[in-house]
Formats: structure tokens, sequence, C-alpha cells
């Protein structure tokens, strides 16, 4: 199929425009509020809390005894909250650090809910098939509904985003002085963090427990590497997010057997690892470019000022001198002499060499000129 | 108890030792959750191993899932390095692609093979005996076993060989390398240890309880010493306690036995952390309280002895006034002071004692010498109840 018939299928199709927009809008609000999990070196926080949402779903199905998405979200969000609060219970009273604490509750509590799936798998009603889905995410079970849920949630948290903006900021970068400043630190963090598990929480249906921690931190960490500005970074991983999410659900809805959780993921996992290449400002490959170029300035600046020290032995500093005394010279190779003929500080003729005026002058003045170019 | 019974506990058990050892190091070295992204991404090499060999418990299977968990290690090691964004994050990137392309291969590929993802994350202890080890044509027991009980004698063995280094790269890894060794084996070392025994129990009980395995008991004992030998051996005694509770919760409750092993688990550190005697949430609450009513208590006498001679200063109603106590606080500090002697209340105003003046002139001294020893050391001398 090829990619205008699958555009034109997007806009006809229910069940694909229903996916779509669904990812897209998760994708959106994980990479917003993702961005505010990665710099809060809360990382993985996501991923303990989408385990320990599991017994929440488990305990609403038993109460409720039938499938509902919705009560099994408020399920999924109190147990989640209650994972996250003793979360920080454990690493604010014990010596605990938050490594094990995040290990602890995303461990106990899905074992947990994996005791109470195994007990419900007993029952007589068996109406749990779709509780399975919440481990590993089934995006084909989308609703409208659901997608609205989504939206409405994505508008109030963008909402309490702009409204809280300047305070959230702060705290994110200096949590000290916005606590000296008079805000409630308490009340904010704890606004920011119920935000990431609502966040959690709705996706669990579409990219599963085990994959939801990427959808949340992908995007931001892609993101992150192209801006040093919160509210780009924010837009950004927001963008990131809901490419993912559609372009993700393209690769999986043209082929088949491809579950369509894990190639979001992957796909989220694509533009971290091209941000992290290819980033202009961080990225591994301009810096490994600014690295030889360093190495290769520094080079000709050796070579140019080996030959100042024998220039300045003669008296005229022009004086030709044999290629050949160079050669137990490290910084020299052929190509650096033909940049520095190129630059006009030497000239060549023959095996011989000799400084040109300018060349003279900029190389007795090469620390100077560090020095003036480290105070422009 | 039947025969396949005691197999299962005895796996069981054999796995929370396993895991508990390695398990201890990790949370010491706040590593715990490398545990969770190695659990998850030897998905991909188990796949990879299965299309290979199709036979879940060969042993090029158990090699790959390790290697693929070193390798995980690695590149979280690696983006760390670059420095583009912090270890978390690293860690919270790899495991779920690795474990996507883990479940791409299994979907892919599921239509002719056997390999489900649930039994890789959840596993089936209840399953393990009837996968029979046959040497010869002579039944010498489970395959898992087997195979957790080698893990475990390599796990063993390397304990003691190498605990001393263990402990001083664990404590102390810039003395180890000054001492000569290299904290870079023993981290790589751990590693590797921690993918194999990780790889091993997970076809016993499933990636999930490998986690609950390694970190729970480890901090769990963590709560109640600091002794690492008393800590490893709690962590064991932890494991195999609720390896064998929650094998026979399960058979009650007719559920997972991973489930409910990681419940009991659950329990049992619930319990640690309210009730431990010096780490626990009461005691830590208990002794907060307490030095905020010593901190007022000593607020409340140097408000004293610096008012010596203006009694109005020193009327019992003054203090809700001036030093902005509430009424109960002021009520319990006043009794605290009574109680101890330090101080002596003739209609409303408050004197020092001679007990209460030396107190806090010490107090004072204390406050600007600043030595920690010291006020230790005050508290006894002077018999003060707490509050």
């Amino acid at each position: 199929m090829d990619l205008i018939q699958y555009i034109d299928l997007v806009f006809t199709d229910y069940t694909l425009r229903t996916i779509t927009l669904g990812t897209a809008v998760l994708g959106a609000i994980c990479g917003m509020l993702g961005s505010f999990a990665v710099l809060r070196k809360q990382s993985l926080l996501g991923d303990a809390i989408s385990h320990a949402a599991l017994p929440g779903i488990a305990i609403a199905f038993l109460i409720i005894e039938t499938k509902n998405s919705s009560v099994f979200l408020l399920g999924a969000l109190i147990s989640g909250l209650i994972g996250t609060f003793w979360i920080r219970g454990i690493t604010r009273k014990t010596h605990l650090k938050s490594d094990t604490a995040l290990g602890l509750i995303l461990s106990l509590f899905f074992g947990f809910g994996m005791l109470l799936l195994t007990y419900i798998q007993k029952m007589p009603n068996a109406n749990q098939a779709g509780l399975e889905s919440y481990l590993f995410g089934q995006a084909a079970t989308l609703l409208e509904s659901d997608v609205w849920l989504m939206a409405i949630v994505t508008g109030i948290s963008l909402i309490i985003l702009l409204l809280f903006w300047k305070e959230l900021k702060i705290l994110l970068f200096d949590a000290d002085y916005t606590k000296t400043l008079g805000f409630n630190t308490k009340f904010l963090d704890i606004l920011i963090t119920t935000f990431i598990v609502i966040a959690i929480v709705l996706g669990l249906q579409t990219v599963g427990v085990v994959l939801m921690s990427a959808m949340l931190l992908a995007p931001a960490a892609a993101a992150r590497q192209w801006t040093n500005n919160l509210a780009v970074m924010v837009i950004l991983a927001a963008i990131f997010g809901a490419f993912s999410g559609v372009l993700g659900t393209a690769i999986s809805a043209s082929n088949n057997n491809l579950s369509t959780g894990p190639v979001i993921v992957l796909v989220a996992g694509v533009f971290v690892l091209f941000s992290f290449i290819f980033s202009p400002g961080r990225g591994l490959l301009f810096r490994e470019i600014r690295f030889r170029k360093n190495r290769s300035d520094l080079e000709l600046h050796k070579t140019l000022s080996f030959m100042y020290n024998i220039a300045k032995t003669h008296e005229d500093t022009t004086h030709p001198h044999a290629i050949k005394i160079l050669n137990n010279f490290q910084g020299f190779t052929r190509k650096s002499l033909q940049k520095l003929e190129d630059k006009d500080y030497v000239k060549i003729n023959g095996n011989m060499w000799s400084m040109t005026a300018s060349g003279y002058h900029t190389a007795a003045n090469l620390y100077d000129q560090l020095i003036k170019e480290e105070n422009e | 108890m039947s025969n396949a019974q005691i197999e299962i506990q005895l796996i069981a058990s054999m796995v929370a030792i396993a895991c508990a050892i390695p398990g201890t190091f990790l949370v010491l070295r706040k590593m715990a959750l490398i545990t969770d992204a190695i659990s998850h991404s030897i998905l991909p090499g188990i796949v990879i191993g299965f299309f290979i060999t199709h036979d879940l418990s060969s042993p090029l299977l158990i090699i790959l899932a390790a290697a693929s968990g070193v390798l995980t290690v690695v590149l979280v090691e690696f983006i760390q390095k670059t420095g583009l964004v912090k270890e978390d994050t690293a860690i919270g990137l790899v495991f779920p692609a690795l474990f996507s392309i883990g479940i791409i291969l299994i979907s892919k590929n599921a239509n002719d093979v056997h390999l489900d993802v649930d039994a890789v994350l959840l596993g089936e202890l209840a399953f393990a005996p009837f996968d029979r080890l046959t040497i010869g044509g002579v039944d010498i027991g489970p395959k898992s076993l087997w195979i957790i009980g080698t893990i475990l004698l390599i796990t063993i063995t390397l304990l003691f060989a190498f605990f001393k280094e263990l402990k001083v790269s664990t404590f102390d890894a810039g003395l180890a390398s000054a001492l000569g060794l290299s904290p870079v084996v023993m981290h790589y070392g751990l590693m590797t240890i921690s993918s194999i025994t990780t790889v091993g129990a997970f076809d016993a009980v499933g990636a999930i309880l490998v986690i609950a395995l390694m970190i729970a008991p480890a901090a769990t004992a963590y709560l109640l010493t600091n002794d690492l030998k008393k800590m490893l051996l709690l962590s064991v005694i932890f494991g195999v306690s609720s390896a064998i509770i929650g094998y026979w919760s399960a058979h009650a409750l007719d559920t997972s036995i991973s489930g409910s092993m990681t419940t009991i688990l659950g329990l049992i550190f619930l319990f640690v952390y309210l009730f431990a005697p010096n780490k626990g949430l009461f005691s830590v609450l208990y002794r907060q309280k307490q030095q905020r009513i010593e901190v007022s208590l000593l607020t409340f006498l140097l408000h004293l002895g610096n008012h010596n001679d203006d009694e109005s200063e020193r009327h019992v109603k003054h203090l809700n006034e001036h030093i902005n106590w509430q009424k109960v606080k002021a009520k319990s500090v006043l009794d605290l002071a009574l109680k101890n002697n330090m101080i002596t209340i003739e209609k409303d105003i408050i004197f020092l004692t001679e007990k209460g003046k030396n107190f806090t002139k010490e107090a004072i001294d204390y406050i600007l010498t600043n030595k920690n020893s010291e006020i230790e050391h005050m508290k006894d001398r002077f018999f003060l109840f707490r509050g």
C-alpha cells in the first residue's frame, strides 16, 4: 500500500483514524510531561508507576466485574499515585536510595498485580480478556471515547502547565531558590508528579505497562538535544511524541503481526538516536567534527610556532629553510604545510620553505591571539 | 507434600538465594534499577537463541540472553558517557528499545514458534518440575533445578573468593583502585553474574519476580543492619522465606506462584519499612518528633538564660506569645523541662535551676564549637528524659 492510499485510509477508516489520533495525542502529552520527568531526573519514575498501576486495574475489575476502561484508568491512577507517594516516602524517610525505592515499588506492585490477574483468570466470568492488553498494550482496543478522554486530559494539563509555567520552570532548575521565594514547592512537586502519573496511566492501554516509560522519556530525551530552552523543549518533545505515535501506527498497520506499542517505542528510539548523533549543538557527530577541527588547528599552530622559532634565528625572517628539518617535528605533515601555504603564512619553493611576513606576524602573536579570542 | 511440591520449593528457594546475593551488592551500589533493565532487555537474546535452538532451556539461550544483558549495561554506560542524558534516562531509553525488538521478533514469528511473551515475563514455576533432565535415560531432576543450582554454585564460589574485593570496591571505589583491585573488573563481573542469574532465574520465575527477588530482600535487610555479612544473610533468609510462604499461599489461593512470592516479599518489606527498630518509618518519625522537642527545649532554656533579670520575659503565658509556640507544644516543652529538673516555677514565673543553667551553658558551648560528639554526651550526663 503506498503512502497516499494510507493517508486516504487514515481519514476514512474509523479504527485506523481512532488509533492514529489516539497515539498522536498520547505521544504529545507524554512528550510534554516527559520533558519535566527527564529534567527532574525522574526518568524511571514512569517505569515504576506504569508497573505500579497494574494492581489498581485488577482491583477495579474485581470491584465492578466488567470491562470498563475509564474505571480501570481510575484504579490505575489511584494505585499509581500510591506507588509514587510510597517511593517518595521511602527515599525521604529511610536511607534507601531512589533506585532501590523505584525497583521495589515496580516489582512488588507488579507482582501483586500479577497475583490478582491470575486470580481473576480463574474466576468464572472470563470477561477479563481485556486485562491482558494492559501488559503489552493494544492500540487496536482504543475507542473514540478513549481518544476524547486523552484529548481532554491533554488540554487540562496544557492549561495547568501554562498557568504554573513560571513556578514549574523555576522549581525545575533551582528548587531551593523556589522555596526561599515563598512558593509552595510541595504543592508544585505533587502537581507535576500527579500529571506525569496521569499521562502514564493514559498510555497503558495503548503501549502497555512495560514500554510506557520509553514513551515518556524518548521524545523528551530527543528534544533535549536540540535546545536549551524549556518551552522549545516541551513543544519539540510533544511534536516528536506525536510523530512517533503516527509513524509507529502507520508502520504497524501496514505490516502484519506488528504490535503498535513496540513499533511506536522503536520509532521514538530512532528519533532519539538521530538527535544524539545529528543535533548541531550537542550531537555526537558535530562534537566529533569540532573536536577534529580543534585538533588540526592546534597542530597547525604547533607547526607554525616551530617554524617561527627556526625563522627567528635568522636576521631575514623570510630566509628559506629545508622542509627536511621539520620532519622530526610531530605536528608536521605535508597537509598541514599545504594548509599553512593556503593561508599565506609560508611560501614553499621546491624543498624549501620560507615564512612570509604575515606568517611571522601571526606566529609571533599566536598566543596573544588566543587570549584575544578568549576575551571576545 | 508431593515430590513435585518439594522440587518447586527447592527451585524457588535456590532462585531466591541466587538473586539475593548479587542483589545486595546492587542495592548498595545504587544500581538496583539495572536489574530492571537487564531483566527486560534479555528478551531479544532469548528470542534469537530460541529461533536458533528451538529449546527454551538450552545453554546457548542462556549465553545469548546474558550477553544481551551485558550489552544493555554497556549501552547504558556508553550513552551516559556521552553526557547527552543522565544515567536514569539512559537506562529508561535502552531497555524498552531492546524489549520492543524482542516483542517484535516474537510477534513476527509467533505463528510457527511456541514462545509466549507472558511466559517470558512471568514464568511458570508450577510447570518447572515437568521439564526433566535425563542423562543416559536416568531422571536426575528438573532442568531448572540444575540450571539454577549451577548458577547458585558459581555465585557462591565467586562471593567467597572475592568477598573482600567486592566489599572494598562497593564502599570505596577509590580505595579499591588504589589498592590495585580494579573496580571496573568487579563492576562488570557483578553485571555478568546479575545477567546470568536473571536469565537462569527467569526461566523459572519470570522477569518481574527476578527484579523483586534481587531488590526487595536486600532493601529489607538494609533497613535492619549496616553490616554487609548480616545484610547478605538476612536477605537470603527473607528471599527463602518468601519463596516458601509464597508457594503455599499460591497453593491455597490457586494463583501464580511468582505473583504470590512477590506479594509476600512486599508484605515483609512493608512490615520492616514501618517497624524496623532504627530506620523504620515509625521510629524515624518518632525520632524526628523527639529531636524537634529537644530543639524546642533548648531554645526555651536559652531564652530563659538570656532573660535572667527580666521576670516578664519568664512568665508562663509569655511562652505562647514570644517564642510563638502553640499552646500544646509550649506545655509539652514546659513539662519536659520541669520533669528534667531544668526549671522551677514560682507564681507562674519560671526560674532556671542549677542543672538548667549548666545545661544551657554547655549547649551554648556546643553551638559555638559545633562538635557533634559533645551533644550526645550531654544528653547522657544530664539524664534527659526524652520528649
